[in-house]
């Protein structure tokens, strides 16, 4: 359905060709026809990807931090060995390997987008989780004893002495975290997903004779555009840092 | 899984990590270069480039490198500005790498203490001298740690240069999908590869930070 | 000898950026050769005033000037006045990644453009002068804080020069080590050395000393022979200060 309209885009930006003979300026391109809002359409499906991965990994990260600071020594090396892994294979690498990998391994054909959300949430899991533990083993032994010998059960403790510290020093880290899903999201272009690049390349591509130097305009209102996005949460994220580091 | 052609495609592999690694280099020598800059510049407050330098770190550390890639090798051409792919690799990662070394070096800077500088103009140094001989190499040995980090970072990003048309790893891993269908050798010998690059760079920063945390100098 | 004066000041003023008025119109004449010693309560302005003689505060009017020449207001000037000026901070500021003898023969090298056998060789005597020879390959971290202020005096001499500014120099330092440093101090002014001391050490302020300052409020209050300003000073101001540090016996009186 979208590629046939795609198709006919292209024709229908042949044939003004034909009509006008004429080229235009790069710039114009934004304006003409949809391309506007098919650049911010492919910008959402980026969008969509991050935000339901960060969404998935808050509860799981924060599983796998607690699940971290037990002391069962295989609990430590699989958890080690998992966010080692993770951390040191590009992105990209990890895409590929569910992409093309799963299907080669189980028979099992994902989409593209279905892949870029394992990984991110593999990734945001293991990124998130270090940070939560790292938040956990950061409180002194001494306010669990207290909190025990208050007469509170673990989970008691939990909710209302150790949760309510590590939340402050959690929370802009892990908004960093969803700029930095935002910005590894543009990678899902290389697995076949039409997200802005790709829109962005099509619209180029149909407007090859009309506009010749559209590639320009094009790539650098999507800079902007991931600027946009980010700069505003990573603001944010530093304002609450310096707001709560006292 | 089938060795042989495991053994008869290494040599891509081999070439394609050489590549990767020379871009790296260059682009991660910039970087440090870039950082160095941007970072005392606005540790000594420069009226207006210091703006610059700050509108330039959030502006590179807020937009995807791949991105600023398509830019530099798609859009660029438009203006008459034409890069070769290996060229346009070295310019996109330093132009990245230069903002993450700026926040390392600034938090280096801003851990060495204010009346150092005071010791060293006091003893007659210029406050170029003063950064160069006091400051600068304590806040280089504060930043290792995460100097280190970026390093592996910037390694990991250069993943991405397939898109531009670099013979790198991912893209010798899915022209050989693409050709013989050897999924699962074409990616075990592509983790592979990462790990070799990477797995050393990682384990020597662990080793290095824990003696900067531990001893700090004179061993 | 002449009444060579060394270091003028004259109606030195400086304020915080929050307006408060730190110095409020500072005279004072240093002759060469002469130690004086700075007193007062905290706040009163004494550190203050020795970082603007060493150019490390900005100052709002008046006049510094050493050997005649202009320290105010002279930025280009300020690396070969302070080279004329050795200066000594509570927290000592050794440079962390230099071993001793580097950090005593940077400014010689860098500044001074000595070769690096002269360098060493005259850091060397500096550091048997103050008992430190077998310490010249270790690192800040590995010293003492009495060992790393005497470096820090030495690092300071090795530029030879005309007058040194102890800021509190022993303020940071376990009793025991006090004495070590102050025993430094002492040679160098026996030596003929020009000091400027701030100091909350009484004993060896009384002993050191040409002559006393007294700071209060941003004035010098009072100006004279230690004798007669400890055993009858002038003010109001400077017999409670003096007071503070006098503790009567309780004890007796109660039982």
């Amino acid at each position: 359905m979208r590629a046939s309209a795609i198709e006919l885009f292209s024709l229908s930006s042949l044939l003004s060709l034909q009509n006008t003979g004429g080229r235009e300026r790069g710039i114009g391109i934004l304006f003409d026809g949809n391309n506007f809002e098919r650049l911010m359409g492919g910008l959402f499906v980026t969008i969509r990807i991050s935000l339901l991965s960060a969404a998935l990994s808050l509860p799981l990260g924060i599983l796998f931090g607690m699940l971290m600071t037990r002391r069962n020594p295989l609990t430590k090396a699989l958890s080690r060995i998992y966010l080692d892994f993770i951390r040191i294979m590009p992105q990209l690498v990890l895409l590929f390997l569910v992409y093309f990998g799963t299907a080669r391994a189980f028979a099992l054909s994902l989409s593209g987008e279905l892949s870029a959300v394992i990984v991110f949430v593999l990734w945001g899991t293991a990124e998130l989780g270090d940070l939560v533990r790292g938040a956990l083993v950061s409180i002194p032994r001494i306010q669990y004893e207290s909190a025990a010998a208050l007469g509170l059960t673990p989970l008691q403790t939990a909710f209302f002495i150790i949760i309510p510290q590590t939340v402050r020093r959690l929370i802009p880290l892990a908004i960093n975290l969803v700029t930095r899903m935002v910005k590894t999201s543009s990678l899902v272009v290389l697995i076949g997903v039409v997200e802005v690049l790709k829109t962005g390349q099509q619209i180029i591509d149909a407007n090859r004779f009309r506009y010749p130097t559209a590639a320009l305009p094009i790539y650098g209102v999507i800079f902007l555009l991931y600027f946009l996005v980010c700069w505003p949460i990573s603001l944010f994220a530093g304002c609450l840092e310096k707001r709560w580091r006292d | 899984m089938d060795f042989s052609f495991i053994r008869r495609f290494a040599p891509m592999y081999f070439d394609a990590a050489r590549l990767t690694l020379g871009i790296a280099a260059l682009g991660i020598l910039f970087s440090v270069l870039i950082g160095a800059l941007c970072s005392v510049t606005e540790y000594y407050k420069l009226p207006i480039l210091r703006r610059i330098a700050s509108a330039y770190v959030e502006l590179s550390r807020n937009t995807p490198l791949l991105v600023q890639l398509f830019f530099l090798y798609f859009g660029l051409p438009k203006l008459g500005i034409r890069m070769s792919s290996a060229l346009c690799g070295v310019v996109g990662l330093s132009f990245l790498g230069g903002a993450y070394m700026t926040e390392s070096f600034r938090a280096g800077l801003e851990a060495v203490e204010g009346v150092q500088r005071e010791a060293a103009l006091s003893l007659g140094l210029t406050p170029l001298q003063s950064m160069g001989y006091v400051i600068f190499p304590q806040a280089l040995a504060l930043s290792v740690p995460s100097l280190v980090a970026n390093v592996i970072f910037l390694i990991k990003e250069t993943s991405v240069f397939s898109a531009i048309a670099l013979a790198d790893l991912m893209y010798v891993a899915k022209d050989l999908i693409g050709l013989y269908y050897q999924t699962e050798e074409a990616l075990f010998m592509l983790v592979l590869s990462y790990l070799v690059l990477l797995l050393p760079i990682s384990i020597l920063g662990t080793l290095l930070e824990r003696r900067l945390r531990y001893a700090g100098f004179g061993d | 000898m002449t009444e060579d004066v060394l270091l003028s000041i004259r109606n030195l003023h400086k304020s915080y950026e929050s307006g408060n008025a730190i110095l409020r119109g500072i005279d004072l004449d240093v002759k060469r050769g002469e130690v004086l010693v700075l007193l007062g309560p905290s706040g009163c302005g004494k550190s203050t005033l020795l970082r603007c003689i060493n150019g490390l505060e900005r100052i709002d009017g008046g006049s510094i000037r050493l050997d005649g020449e202009l320290i105010s207001g002279n930025p280009r000037e300020l690396p070969k006045i302070r080279q004329k000026l050795g200066m000594v901070f509570q927290s000592y500021e050794l440079f962390p990644h230099m071993t001793v003898l580097e950090n005593i023969t940077l400014a010689p090298i860098r500044v001074q453009r000595k070769g690096r056998a002269e360098a060493e060789r005259e850091a060397r005597e500096l550091l048997l002068r103050v008992n430190l020879s077998e310490k010249e390959k270790a690192y800040p971290r590995m010293l003492s804080g009495g060992q790393k202020q005497r470096v820090a005096i030495v690092r300071a001499l090795a530029m030879h020069p005309e007058m040194m500014l102890f800021d509190e120099v022993t303020a940071a330092l376990d009793p025991e080590m006090v004495r070590e440093v102050l025993d430094v101090m002492m040679e160098l002014s026996e030596r003929g050395m020009t000091m400027l001391i701030v100091t909350h050490e009484l004993a060896f302020a009384r002993a050191v000393a040409d002559r006393i300052l007294f700071m209060d409020q941003g004035n010098i209050a009072e100006s004279g022979e230690p004798e007669a300003f400890f055993t009858a000073p002038k003010t109001e101001r400077a017999r409670d200060f003096l007071g503070n540090f006098l503790f009567s016996s309780k004890k007796k009186g109660r039982e």
